[in-house]
């Protein structure tokens, strides 16, 4: 194992603070990934849309009342390829030392 | 390297964080000790008679033991909230998220039976387990809460129940325990939560 298993998808912080969240939370909806991460809508937005397309996470649009909560899940894939990643990174740590 | 390690902490902050309600207020204790306190003293005067004996309560007297009771639990339960809000309201810990729901629903499923329970033993006039009861399934509540939220209330759950337990022989002196359990471990509980997380 060596860096190459580092898992491109997950090649910046806010894709791994969302993938460490759903990996514990299995879902939660948008709002609170915003408050836990501290970021703008657009910026979670663009990076929960490159997890949805590469598979690693499920999206549910529903509605309290009249205003939009959308609900994303980590997929079977996605908790895979983020042991995986955490996996690489701890194989890393221990080998540099 | 270094940058690693920084990921990998910063991975076990959010995955920590994220399961856990953090934001309970040390406030929150202090506030329903000295509400227990206050409480346990104004049962005194009804229930000191009998420490004694265990002894028989009219109806009346049931009924006002059960108010400073319910009130007692209110009050605390309103206090605990302002408190936990206004701390929660400063850090960006939301204060009806997804980990204080499930928390509080937690709480609720062993604090509820506990109630029925209680309410049962009363009618049938065992007035000497009330205290053990009380201590013994808030115990209960707050050990189910497990790595819900921050290991220090572990702590006072082995604490409550133990006390509990130790009650179920003294229950001529349940009032003292009782004040002890709710009074005492709060605040002390309290006092080493703000000490602890809310200092700065």
């Amino acid at each position: 194992m060596n860096v190459e298993n580092l898992n491109k998808a997950f090649d910046n912080r806010i894709r791994l603070g969302i993938m460490s969240i759903l990996v514990v939370n299995r879902e939660m909806n948008f709002n609170s990934l915003k408050e836990m991460l501290q970021v703008t809508d657009g910026n979670l937005a663009s990076h929960l849309k490159g997890l949805e397309d590469t598979g690693y996470l499920s999206v549910n649009k529903g509605f309290i009342g009249r205003k939009t909560n959308t609900i994303y899940e980590i997929t079977k894939n996605g908790e895979k390829a983020f042991r995986e990643h955490l996996d690489a990174l701890e194989f890393l740590i221990k080998n540099t030392r | 390297m270094k940058q690693e390690l920084e990921t990998l902490q910063e991975i076990r902050n959010l995955m920590e964080n994220s399961s856990r309600f953090i934001g309970l207020s040390g406030w929150s204790g202090i506030a329903a000790g000295c509400i227990a306190l206050i409480g346990a003293s104004l049962a005194y005067p009804i229930v000191s008679g009998r420490l004694e004996t265990g002894g028989y309560y009219s109806n009346p007297e049931i009924k006002t033991l059960l108010l400073i009771g319910l009130g007692t639990f209110i009050a605390a339960l309103i206090l605990a909230f302002i408190f936990t809000y206004a701390k929660t309201s400063k850090t960006n810990i939301p204060v009806f998220g997804k980990t204080s729901k499930r928390l509080t629903w937690t709480i609720i499923v062993p604090t509820l039976v506990g109630g029925i329970f209680l309410l049962k033993l009363i009618s049938y006039g065992l007035y000497g387990l009330v205290a053990p009861g009380c201590l013994i399934f808030y115990g209960i509540a707050l050990f189910a809460t497990g790595k819900q939220t921050v290991n220090e209330t572990r702590y006072l759950a082995y604490c409550e129940i133990i006390l509990g337990c130790i009650s179920l022989w003294k229950i001529e002196y349940g009032l003292y325990f009782w004040a002890i359990g709710f009074g005492l471990f709060h605040i002390l509980y309290g006092a080493r939560m703000w000490y602890k997380y809310d200092r700065n």
